[in-house]
Parts: structure tokens; C-alpha cells; sequence
């Protein structure tokens, strides 16, 4: 699609543009979008959260042993409160609970983003086709999309979590289930914005396909709102997976968040007043889903240039 | 309502790029129907430039655009549209798709809006020469580029985004769009709404010159006649949903045959000439309701020439030489031989 950037070795193309008028890099205006998205304080607090929760979560193999999360090998004192070699103290098992935090943080950011690739997917997939083609198959996929609204989501989940069974796919798929109905509608109303544009009629008349309409002309349009959406769900993803696992529907043996809040909470480490074990995973959860929703909004602000200062 | 159907006549002579015979297009708006157009004939020759005239809603624009059947899915098109001899309302979806852009094309009004703000305008010209040639993506990003230098646009302006463009260059775009594919027919939809005058003046005759160097057949529509009659070789008037008169420009401008034509023609002032600017050249009363059927001609309720039998029956057009009007005062209206 993109015009390829003049290589030195291409001689033979006859087309080759003079040096001055070669044309500016596709990505000169991402790098722009970067730089306004990080100049502002909220964006740039957000990112910053974003990347280091990422980078420990990546990096977490190099520095936690398999043994240090095992329930059987761990060698420090059980339920025992900060102190040294041990700054966020330890749990039941006697296992650091700074380990048990950074190694969770690998489940619930994978379920987060997996459940939000989901439900662009589905959400964007629907309300693009239902917005596209108006009349009876759009009304149609509103209709089923407005009786997944009206279902409770908590239940429904529990409900898909317990038939499906048990585990990190049960949760996804859960999460994603009940939280496409948003993205499909916002997703429907700025594609009938868009039709209506006047482009998409020049569109039609040089003999564009609807598939062609959908992908070449809406989809573009209608991308920012899919990924400022998509900075926001991923944040509600993480607090719903935290949800369910702290109900019991997670895999017990893998750690995550709401894994280890939901053994803080059975183990009896609230009556023991074992503060430490409690509060860095609600704390972990605050700050990713708060880093999402500050680069959600910085996207925002950015994308939507009536409010961009200039 | 339908002008009489006349049997095909064809086998002699060339046949004209465009025929269009009969067209009727009604509008479902709500429980009533619209008559937009009422029974339309036109015919193009190849290479020709044709001008549409008329005030809003007296169905220019739904004649053009029903041409290619780009007309929203609450109307119903009859009659018949020859377009290269093919019957074009009667063509399947696949071959509509290939008729449009590759051999006619749509320069659209507001330019501003017909592009889209997210894609470069190389991309948007090289797209309907993806769509409808084998062609690869150099090649057609080459031709991009020398389009949009004969439409007077620096080549390298091919990755810049339509925002980055004024006005000007960007219906210039849509022009080097219109002439991608090498379409044997361009419509115009008012080219030059919202430009200013110099502008105006500058894209009309780009797009003549272009249209007459290349061959090309062109539908302008408009509602300023200065504007056509400097630009088109024929002048067709429209009112409610009727060509009123079709002929070549000057005559059409100098000496209308129609009374509204007549009361069109002299609402522009003439340069130079003050007593043209102070003559009442208004007209009184209002086009009529399209959601009713009109009996006799529908311009008798504001006709200052009118007489009884303007009020039943149809009014059909009489040619005149190359002139054809569909009013009773048209000589040779009486003996009723050369009906259009």
C-alpha cells in the first residue's frame, strides 16, 4: 500500500524520486503521536508504570527460580512480616510474597491483554458488519448484542467459568464474553458515522466491494476509537480476571493477583493480620489498572484533536 | 407522469455513448413516494460536454448519480440507461462494479469530504487502478503521479494526507481520481461548490481542457448556468423532474425556447449591460410538491405564458433542429411529428 522508501540499490526503477522529494517515513507521524502521547504528565505517569510492570513480568525468569513459588522448597519462615532478604514479608508457605507479586503479575497482565485482543476482535467485528450493513442483519446483531448487555456479567461469567471448567482460558474467555457488547456498540455508532461520510459514496462509486468499504475505508476511520477502548478494557480485563480468580474460578496452582488474594483470604492471613500478604496484590492491581487508564486517556486527549491544545 | 415509450428506433447512424430514455426515479421517504424525476431522455455522444441546469430538487443530481445506480436503496429507477449500447439498469452488481470508475467516473462535490482524511491521496488515486486493472502497485503509483501533475498538483504531494491540501488541490485530486481508470464519461457534481471564484474559474477549464484533450464525455451539474454555459458544448434544463429543454449552450442562454429556461437565463445579470440588473428578473411562486402527480406540464402554475391545455395531459418535448423543448409555444408544437 505504502510507497517502499527508495533502496540505495535500486537503481533499475524508473520512477525513483530526486533525493529532496523522497517521501517523509510512515512512521514520522507515529513517533509524533509517541512524543505528544508522553508530554503529557498523565500519559507519561502511565507509561511509565506500563513499562515497568511489563519489563519485570518479562524479565521475571531471569531472577525467580521455579523452586522460590514452590508450595514444597520454600525455605523461608512462614507468615512472617517484612524483614531481611524478605522486604514484603512472606506467605503461609513461606514463600516471598515481592516474588509471589512480580510472578503474578505475568498471569494477570497475559489474561488482561488475551481478553482484550478478544474482545476488540469480537466487538469490532460485530459492530463494524452491523454497522455496515444496515437494516436487517445489523438490527439483528444489535438485537443479540443488547441481550448480552441485560446479562448480568458477574453470574454469566461464574456460570462460563464453572462450565468450561477451571483455569486462565475459562477466565479469558469469560472476561471476553461479557465485555464485547461495549466495544460493538461504540465500534456500531462511529461506523454510521463514517458511512455517512461522503467518501465512502466515491468509494462506492469506483467500484469498491463491501468487504473493501469495511477494511480499506471504515476500519482506518474507526481505529483510534478501537485503540483508546482498548487501553481501558485491558484495565477493567485485569480488575474482572483479579474478580474471578479471588472467587476461586482460576487455576489454584498457578500464581496471579487475585490467586493470592484469594489464598490470603482462605489461609486466614486477614485474622492473622498478616497486612503484607494482603495489600501489595490489591496495591499491584491499583497501579496497572490506574497506568492503563492514565495512557487510555492521555491516548484520548491526543487522538481527539478539539481538545489538543496547540 | 412517463413520457410516451417510443419503440427502439436504432440500426442507423452511430450510437451515442449515453441513452437514456424514460428515467423515472421515485424516492420511498416515509409513507409517501417521491417523484424525483419524471420521465428523463438525454443523450451523450462520445466526447461531448453536457450541462444540467435546474434549481435544488428538480433532480440533476439524482439523474447523474442514477447513471451509475449509486442511489440510495429507497428508490426505484425505470426506464432504460444505454450506456456503450448496455442496458446499465438491467446489468448485474459485478458488471455495475466494473462500469464504475472504469468507464465512468464521479467528480464529487465537496471534495473536502469525499476524500478519506485517513488515507494519502496516492493511495486513494492508485485505488481504482488496483481495483480494475492488472496493474502492479509501482506502476500504479507511478500513473498516480502523473496525474496529479497534469491536474497541476506536485507529484510529490502523493503521500500527503488531504488535510495537508487546500481546497483547490484537492478537488484537483479528485479530478486526477475522476481520470484514472480512463473513463469514457465523467459527471461533475457541482466541481466547484465552495471554492472561491478565481479557484472556480481555474478548475473549470482544467477539467474541460482535460476532458477535451483525452476525449472524455462530461455531465456537468450545476445550478449556475454562467458556469455551464462557459464549459459545456449542450445545456440540458431540468425542472421537477422534467428536461424542460436541451441545446446547445449559447442558443439555450441566448434565446431560450421554455419559459422557465427564458426565467432561468434571466436571473443571471449581463455584464455591462444595467438595465439587465434592473429588470425584475425574479420569478414568482414556488417549484412544485415532488410528492405529487403533476398533470400537464409543471411549470404552468408559475408560467406566465400558460393556457388551458398546458394544465392536463403530458407535454412532450419537441425538437427543434438541435434544440428540443417541451413547451406548447415551441413552433411546430401543433403538428406533434418531431415529439422526443
Amino acid at each position: 500500500m505504502s510507497t517502499p522508501p527508495a533502496h540505495p540499490t535500486d537503481v533499475a526503477a524508473p520512477d525513483v524520486l530526486p533525493a529532496e522529494e523522497k517521501a517523509p517515513s510512515r512512521w514520522v507521524p507515529v513517533g509524533r503521536f509517541t512524543m505528544s502521547v508522553l508530554r503529557m504528565p498523565s500519559g507519561l505517569i502511565g507509561v511509565i508504570i506500563l513499562v515497568a510492570f511489563t519489563g519485570l513480568a518479562v524479565l521475571a525468569p531471569l531472577f525467580i527460580h521455579p523452586s522460590d513459588l514452590s508450595v514444597t522448597q520454600a525455605t523461608g519462615p512462614l507468615l512472617a512480616p517484612p524483614q531481611k532478604g524478605y522486604p514484603l514479608g512472606t506467605d503461609q508457605a513461606g514463600r516471598s510474597v515481592l516474588d509471589l507479586v512480580i510472578w503474578g503479575s505475568r498471569t494477570s497482565l497475559a489474561i488482561g491483554i488475551l481478553a482484550t485482543a478478544g474482545t476488540m476482535l469480537i466487538g469490532a467485528g460485530i459492530g463494524l458488519v452491523s454497522g455496515h450493513y444496515e437494516g436487517r442483519p445489523g438490527r439483528f446483531l444489535m438485537h443479540v448484542t443488547d441481550w448480552f448487555i441485560a446479562l448480568p456479567s458477574l453470574p454469566l461469567a461464574i456460570a462460563l467459568a464453572a462450565v468450561i471448567g477451571q483455569g486462565a482460558t475459562s477466565i479469558t474467555i469469560a472476561i471476553v464474553v461479557t465485555s464485547w457488547t461495549g466495544t460493538a456498540r461504540l465500534v456500531r455508532a462511529q461506523t454510521l458515522t463514517v458511512e455517512a461520510r461522503p467518501f465512502i459514496e466515491r468509494a462506492r462509486a469506483l467500484g469498491a466491494t463491501d468487504n473493501q468499504l469495511i477494511m480499506r475505508q471504515v476500519l482506518p476511520n474507526v481505529m483510534p476509537l478501537i485503540l483508546v477502548s482498548s487501553t481501558l478494557t485491558v484495565a477493567g480485563a485485569i480488575l474482572a480476571e483479579a474478580t474471578l480468580t479471588f472467587l476461586g474460578l482460576g487455576d489454584p496452582t498457578s500464581v496471579s493477583w487475585g490467586s493470592m488474594l484469594n489464598t490470603a483470604f482462605m489461609q486466614g492471613a486477614v485474622t492473622a493480620g498478616a497486612w503484607w500478604y494482603l495489600i501489595p496484590p490489591g496495591i499491584a492491581i491499583l497501579v496497572i489498572v490506574l497506568g492503563f487508564t492514565l495512557v487510555g486517556r492521555a491516548v484520548e486527549h491526543v487522538l481527539n484533536a478539539r481538545v489538543q491544545p496547540r | 407522469m412517463t413520457v410516451p415509450q417510443r419503440t427502439e428506433e436504432r440500426g442507423t447512424g452511430t450510437e451515442p455513448l449515453l441513452d437514456v430514455r424514460g428515467l423515472t426515479v421515485t424516492y420511498r421517504s416515509g409513507k409517501e413516494p417521491v417523484y424525483a424525476t419524471r420521465g428523463v431522455d438525454l443523450t451523450l455522444a462520445a466526447g461531448e460536454t453536457l450541462g444540467m441546469a435546474g434549481e435544488s430538487g428538480s433532480g440533476k443530481t439524482t439523474v447523474a448519480m442514477s447513471l451509475l445506480r449509486l442511489l440510495p436503496a429507497e428508490s426505484t429507477v425505470t426506464g432504460e440507461i444505454r450506456f456503450r449500447g448496455e442496458d446499465l439498469l438491467q446489468a448485474n452488481w459485478g458488471r455495475m462494479r466494473a462500469v464504475r470508475w472504469a468507464e465512468a467516473s464521479v467528480v464529487f462535490q465537496g471534495a473536502m469530504s469525499a476524500l478519506n482524511p485517513v488515507q494519502t491521496i496516492g493511495d486513494q488515486i492508485t485505488e481504482p487502478i488496483l481495483l480494475h486493472e492488472k496493474v502492479g502497485e509501482k506502476a500504479a503509483s507511478a500513473r498516480a503521479r502523473d496525474l496529479l501533475d497534469s491536474v497541476g498538483v506536485p507529484s510529490r504531494r502523493v503521500t500527503s494526507y488531504p488535510h495537508e491540501l487546500s481546497g483547490g488541490q484537492r478537488q484537483r485530486v479528485m479530478m486526477a481520481m475522476a481520470l484514472a481508470c480512463d473513463p469514457g464519461l465523467v459527471i461533475a457534481d457541482e466541481p466547484t461548490t465552495a471554492l472561491d471564484v478565481i479557484v472556480q474559474a481555474q478548475i473549470l477549464s482544467l477539467l474541460t481542457e482535460l476532458v477535451r484533450e483525452r476525449g472524455i464525455s462530461l455531465i456537468m451539474i450545476s445550478h449556475d448556468l454562467s458556469v455551464l454555459a462557459s464549459t459545456c458544448d449542450k445545456i440540458a434544463v431540468m425542472y421537477a423532474g422534467r428536461l424542460v429543454e436541451t441545446g446547445p449552450s449559447r442558443e439555450v442562454i441566448g434565446t431560450p425556447l421554455h419559459p422557465y429556461s427564458r426565467a432561468l437565463a434571466g436571473a443571471f445579470p449581463t455584464l455591462g449591460d444595467p438595465a439587465s440588473r434592473l429588470s425584475p428578473g425574479g420569478l414568482p411562486g414556488d417549484p412544485p410538491d415532488l410528492r405529487e402527480q403533476i398533470d400537464g406540464c409543471p411549470f404552468a402554475p408559475r408560467c406566465p405564458e400558460v393556457e388551458d391545455r398546458c394544465r392536463s395531459g403530458v407535454i412532450p418535448s419537441v425538437r427543434l433542429g438541435d434544440r428540443a423543448a417541451a413547451c406548447i409555444h415551441v413552433p411546430g408544437y401543433e403538428e406533434g411529428v418531431d415529439h422526443v
